[in-house]
């Protein structure tokens, strides 16, 4: 048993997420109260170039044409040998698509503690994690032995995760992974959107509040009166309103606008996910209750069918000015 | 095909949530109970491929307030099976102590697929759906927006973030986390739902002693301080937008 | 001696035919009014034989008076002309049939003679012209103006059937007419000139001399023969059979109260799935539709273009009653959802439409089927599924139902610990709406200041239920009556005092009168009327505002309130300009039926901003005047969206009283 902290990379399609970035920064937090090393865990099939940039004092690679994409059970598998054998201190994985299909089983098979939902590392070094859609944060005690935790964006910048040196790399060798009961048979490629919102420096963001299709000319009046994009949270995308490519949130594209301008967004965390890159967030939301007022620079408890069509013609007028 | 759909009440954000005087659990004196919003998808998802292809479908759920309406509520949608765990399973259990007395009560019914939802908001370790699988034995995919079977295949539709889906091959038996049905959850009308009272029966399951090994010992539950809550702006519309341009000009956006 | 020449020119064999025709026909009309009531019977049971007295009343107003036709005055004046002219040939047909057949073969005598019969001549002439003249002005009214409600409507058994039913009306005055002008022609009785029509024709006719008329003569006797019963015959067989089905349906109307909507029927599903689920009333209902086409007029939600005619929904249900398993479903293929959910409830159509129809009931009773099969809109879906679980359909937690009370200055009484005088019922929007709660403080303090004993009961209240059940939640509509009469159950009270028509409406008429413990059920207005009058409440200052006044569907058309409201703005010193459709033909505002709840976007221009533009038609008009909280909200939403906030304001009563405190 060592007292390394494992990261468990993840990656899609060449490219790594942010979230291991986060749980790298996370890592270096809690190596520093185990006296561990911080260790990626790199997975995948031709893929070590993506180990370049990761914040790690180590970097595991474990390569197998059956990890080329990711798969659960395949993760599942080299992950539960390699924890068998190593048995570091902590293992973080994201609590997303990926990292979440693999940690309970993993964890459950070699019977080892767990705790999800994990936002920061406590000044103890106990995990801190954020549950019941924010209200409520809870710290728990780090158990003995292998703990395996789940983490959520939010607590730490993915800078903090990066790193310009390279760290040593060892290719493990292991068994070749056998037939899987969940193969991939191909990807679905988001609708091609005219504009890819990640880039966009503005962005003017409608959910639930906005009622219906018809309102969504509010919107695209004000973010063209911006020089923006429209773009919306889960239940506006559900309904068809607006196509997947103007998804913002967990299953959608996380934007790092200088300005977002929420009309009608209660503020999930599932959206609020992917909100972390943003510089200035204005909420307006009935309910000023509404969590997105939490992490939002400025807001107004006002009436968006009201406010958005005064605050376009004001911005009309001044940039006519 | 049969479908094994466990499902898991948590408290109704509505009511608001607030912690408890020994600060490790939340008050429940207020506290209403929900079914999880994904659970709920999972139902419509079975439904819907019971529709589409025939078969069974199971609902289980641990014996808390408000249990029985939500399993009527299924029975009246369409399920089978309705399937209560015995009293052991308050709510506050952790999910490694409900996946385990799912499992045991689960294995004996040899289901085909066992869909629940991908997450509940009150999960602390983990979910319940892949704790359930590794107990199982069964394969597990989660973050599902849309399932189909034919010819003794299930394709599932795995969404990764960017809009990305990948879409899979799943071997039977197996454990999917649903994150979105095909279709959103229907309506039940309440005279439905009444009727289901009267024809339908829950059936009581006994499970063993709580085996919460794995699960994680809470030190403190708190409520986050609202950091740096937004700087609220006050007025009518006309007020409030001629504020929020100023704004917008002294950040140069405008 | 003046006396009727009965079969004057009539050779013996076209007697003989005259009757074995005659019998024929009465034949042929028996097996089709047969064919139709059989069919009727095919229907879902109903009891409606309660209060003769009443019924044969309302026949004898609204079927032969024909009051509600009466009250659009071209169709009115021209349909009576048609009727009372077609009725009093058809009394003085029966006469000389009387007159001949039976008192002349039995008992030697007639009794057309004299100055009766001369009376008698003179008056059919008369009476006749008004059919002409009825006629005339339909031709005119159907080809000339084509009012938008006679045209494209859904398919007819066969297309020409309008033009029909008006030519063979024509041909059966006219040819009668001609066989009386030619008789007179040839006979030349002294006593012609009583007859004046035919005696102006006869002038036409003498020229031709006598073998020419009398051949004419038969020969148009003839057609008039054959043109009369297929008038009769044909009855039946087209949309002349609301001669029978229209008196049959005034009969049989519903007596209970227009807030009374009729229950779900118990038993397997309620609501009506197919054709078959109907009632045998309203199988008739659909058949003794006139097509006249006012209820589409009348109605809001086709104004504002959604799918919805109540006009084409009934013929659309009326053909579909007969056709022959050719496959198609009520569901989908007859009635499209858009139709049934376009409903705003506001009960224009029912209340204007002269054979009394109940189109309202026939679209919640489709709107039932659909929420059991969970086909309807998101939105309303969570509004539904809001109500079940909260009590409202704004998602709140029904424990913040009360929180409005935090910010009044005075306690306001809990009636669920102690006895009060009012039970104030403030219904969901008055409770839970942020934008509303300066209205609901406004109402404490004008029932303060009246030194009212009233009281709330809290987080107990729920929804009334009233839109749950025009949405067809019958369910869902029981339950929350269900918690409310628990409630009101443990309540000392002399009346309830309600700020919502809609929960005035259904607390009044739906909830079981136990419940109520005999004691009224009062709306605001009505409440405020009778504290002014009594003295009890005082108004200090006139405001002198030039207002005008909606009426509210439930608390107006509904339940008849008119008066009151309007007394109370008069006493506030205000002067009330009403717009052209006040009281009983107020616009709805759009919101009721469960629409407030539902995905707006089919909606071309909104009820409620049509009425605003009527509002500001009204010459010095400040203030519009609501007594509806939901009203509320749509019109100061309706103000914005057609740019009107500068023309005029929106006004709850209550705010006009407590200004005038």
């Amino acid at each position: 048993m060592t007292q390394d902290v494992y990261v468990v990379v993840e990656h899609l399609r060449g490219q790594v997420m942010d979230i291991s970035y986060v749980m790298l920064a996370a890592a270096r937090k809690l190596a520093g109260s185990t006296g561990g090393q911080v260790v990626a865990v790199l997975l995948g099939h031709n893929a070590q170039t993506l180990a370049q940039g990761l914040g790690a004092d180590r970097v595991l690679y474990a390569d197998d044409k059956a990890l080329a994409d990711f798969s659960p059970t395949a993760y599942q598998e080299v992950l539960q040998a390699l924890l068998a054998e190593r048995q570091p201190r902590v293992v973080l994985m994201g609590n997303t698509s990926v990292g979440a299909d693999v940690a309970c089983g993993v964890a459950a098979k070699l019977d080892l503690p767990l705790v999800g939902s994990c936002l920061t590392i406590g000044e103890g070094g106990n995990p801190i994690s954020r549950i019941c859609g924010g209200k409520i944060m809870a710290e728990t005690e780090l158990a003995d032995g292998t703990v395996v935790m789940t983490m959520v964006p939010g607590g730490y910048a993915p800078e903090a995760g990066r790193s310009s040196q390279a760290a040593s790399m060892e290719t493990l060798t292991f068994p070749p992974v056998g037939e899987q009961r969940v193969t991939l048979r191909q990807y679905i490629e988001p609708e091609a959107g005219d504009v890819d919102i990640a880039k966009e420096a503005i962005l003017v963001a409608v959910g639930r509040g906005i009622q219906n299709q018809d309102n969504l000319e509010l919107a695209e009046a004000l973010a063209q009166a911006l020089g923006g994009v429209v773009c919306a949270s889960r239940p506006v995308v559900d309904q068809g309103w607006l196509p997947t490519s103007r998804l913002v949130g967990k299953s959608g594209k996380a934007v790092k606008p200088k300005l977002y301008l929420a009309l009608g967004i209660s503020g999930a965390p599932e959206h609020m996910e992917a909100l972390s890159g943003v510089e200035m967030l204005i909420a307006i939301n009935m309910d000023p209750g509404a969590p997105i007022f939490e992490s939002a620079k400025y807001g107004a408890e006002a009436d968006l069918f009201e406010l958005v069509p005064a605050l376009t013609e004001k911005i009309q007028q001044a940039k006519a000015s | 095909m049969n479908i094994v759909v466990p499902v898991k009440l948590v408290p109704d954000l509505v009511e608001g949530l607030s912690v408890d005087q020994s600060g490790t659990s939340l008050d429940t004196a207020w506290m209403r109970l929900i079914i999880s919003e994904f659970d709920d998808h999972a139902i419509e998802q079975a439904i819907l491929l019971k529709e589409a292809g025939g078969g069974q479908v199971v609902v289980v759920a641990p014996d808390v307030e408000g249990v029985d309406d939500v399993l009527f509520t299924a029975a009246a949608k369409g399920a089978d099976r309705l399937v209560k765990l015995d009293a052991q399973l308050g709510i506050g259990v952790d999910n490694h102590t409900l996946a385990r007395a799912l499992a045991g009560v689960i294995k004996d019914m040899h289901p085909d697929l066992v869909m629940t939802g991908v997450q509940a908001h009150n999960d602390l370790d983990g979910s319940v759906g892949p704790l359930l699988a590794a107990f199982l034995g069964m394969p597990y995919v989660g973050y599902i927006a849309g399932v189909s079977a034919g010819d003794g295949r299930i394709a599932v539709r795995k969404e990764y973030p960017g809009g990305l889906v990948a879409e899979m091959e799943v071997q039977t038996p197996a454990v999917l986390g649903i994150q979105a049905a095909a279709k959103p959850p229907r309506y039940v009308a309440v005279s439905k739902v009444r009727q289901a009272m009267q024809t339908a029966k829950i059936e009581p399951a006994a499970v063993g002693e709580p085996d919460p090994r794995g699960a994680p010992k809470i030190l403190r539950l708190f409520q986050p301080e609202p950091a740096e809550r937004a700087t609220m702006i006050q007025g009518n519309p006309e007020q409030v937008a001629a504020k929020l341009v100023d704004v917008l000009r002294e950040a140069g956006l405008v | 001696m003046p006396i009727r020449d009965t079969f004057w020119n009539i050779p013996h064999w076209a007697e003989i035919g005259q009757y074995v025709l005659g019998a024929l026909t009465i034949l042929v009309f028996l097996i089709g009014v047969v064919r139709r009531i059989r069919r009727w019977r095919m229907g879902k049971p109903e009891r409606r034989s309660d209060h003769i007295g009443r019924r044969i009343g309302l026949v004898l107003t609204q079927a032969i008076g024909q009051f509600r036709t009466a009250r659009e005055p071209f169709p009115g004046v021209m349909h009576l002309a048609i009727f009372w002219g077609m009725a009093a040939l058809v009394v003085g047909t029966i006469l000389a049939t009387v007159d001949w057949d039976v008192t002349h073969l039995f008992f030697g005598f007639q009794f057309l003679t004299g100055s009766l019969y001369v009376v008698y001549e003179l008056a059919l002439d008369i009476l006749g012209l008004l059919v002409v003249l009825g006629l005339g002005m339909a031709g005119y009214r159907r080809y000339v103006v084509r009012p938008e409600r006679l045209r494209d409507m859904p398919g007819r058994p066969f297309p020409w059937e309008d033009a029909y039913v008006l030519s063979l009306l024509a041909l059966v005055a006219v040819s009668g007419y001609l066989v009386e002008g030619l008789r007179l022609a040839v006979v030349q009785p002294s006593w012609a000139a009583w007859s004046p029509v035919g005696n102006a024709l006869a002038g036409l006719f003498t020229s031709l001399g006598d073998p020419t008329n009398s051949s004419l003569h038969l020969a148009i006797w003839i057609l008039h023969t054959l043109v009369a019963f297929a008038f009769i015959g044909s009855i039946p067989f087209t949309k002349l059979f609301h001669i029978v089905a229209a008196p049959l349906n005034i009969f049989y109307t519903s007596l209970r109260p227009a807030g009374e909507l009729a229950p779900a029927r118990s038993g397997a599903e309620p609501g009506v799935k197919t054709v078959a689920d109907f009632t045998w009333k309203q199988r008739l209902e659909f058949e003794a539709c006139t097509r006249c086409g006012r209820c589409q007029d009348s109605c809001p939600a086709h104004a504002s273009g959604t799918a919805l005619s109540p006009r084409n929904l009934m013929i659309k249900l009326d053909t579909h009653l007969w056709e022959h398993a050719n496959g198609r479903s009520l569901h989908g293929d007859v009635v499209q959802p858009a139709e049934l959910w376009a409903c705003t409830s506001c009960r224009a159509c029912v209340q204007v439409c002269p054979v009394f129809i109940d189109q309202l009931g026939a679209i919640v009773d489709m709107r039932r089927h659909l929420v059991l099969e969970g086909t309807m809109d998101s939105r309303l879906q969570d509004a539904l599924a809001n109500l079940g679980r909260y009590g409202n359909s704004f998602g709140q937690s029904d424990r913040a139902r009360a929180k409005w009370t935090l910010s009044h200055p005075t306690k306001v009484k809990d009636a669920r610990r102690e006895p009060v005088e009012y039970l104030w019922f403030l219904g969901d929007y008055a409770s839970y709406n942020a934008a509303l709660a300066e209205i609901t403080r406004k109402t404490a303090e004008v029932f303060e200041a009246a030194g009212l004993d009233f009281g709330i009961l809290y987080e107990s209240e729920r929804n009334a239920g009233n839109d749950a059940r025009r949405v067809g939640e019958e369910g869902l509509f029981e339950v929350l009556r269900d918690k409310n009469s628990a409630a009101l159950a443990k309540c000392t009270f002399q009346a309830i005092v309600t700020t919502d028509p809609h929960s005035y409406n259904t607390l009044k008429h739906e909830y079981d009168p136990a419940v109520l413990q005999g004691k009224p059920v009062l709306h605001y207005s009505e409440l405020l009327d009778k504290l002014l009058a009594s003295g009890r409440l005082r108004l200090s200052k006139r405001l002198g505002y030039k207002v005008t006044y909606h009426d509210p569907c439930y608390l107006g058309r509904y339940n008849g309130v008119y008066a009151a409201p309007r007394r109370v703005i008069a006493a506030t010193g205000c002067q009330l300009l009403e717009m052209p459709r006040h009281a009983e033909t107020a616009l709805c505002c759009g919101a009721g039926g469960g629409r407030i709840w539902m995905d707006e976007s089919e909606v071309k221009e909104r009820p409620s901003e049509m009425r605003i533009h009527e509002a500001a038609s009204v010459e010095g008009a400040q203030v519009f005047v609501v007594a509806c909280p939901k009203d509320v909200t749509m019109y100061q939403d309706a103000l914005k969206t057609t740019g009107q906030e500068a023309r005029l304001a929106v006004r709850d009563l209550i705010e006009l009283v407590a200004e005038a405190l």
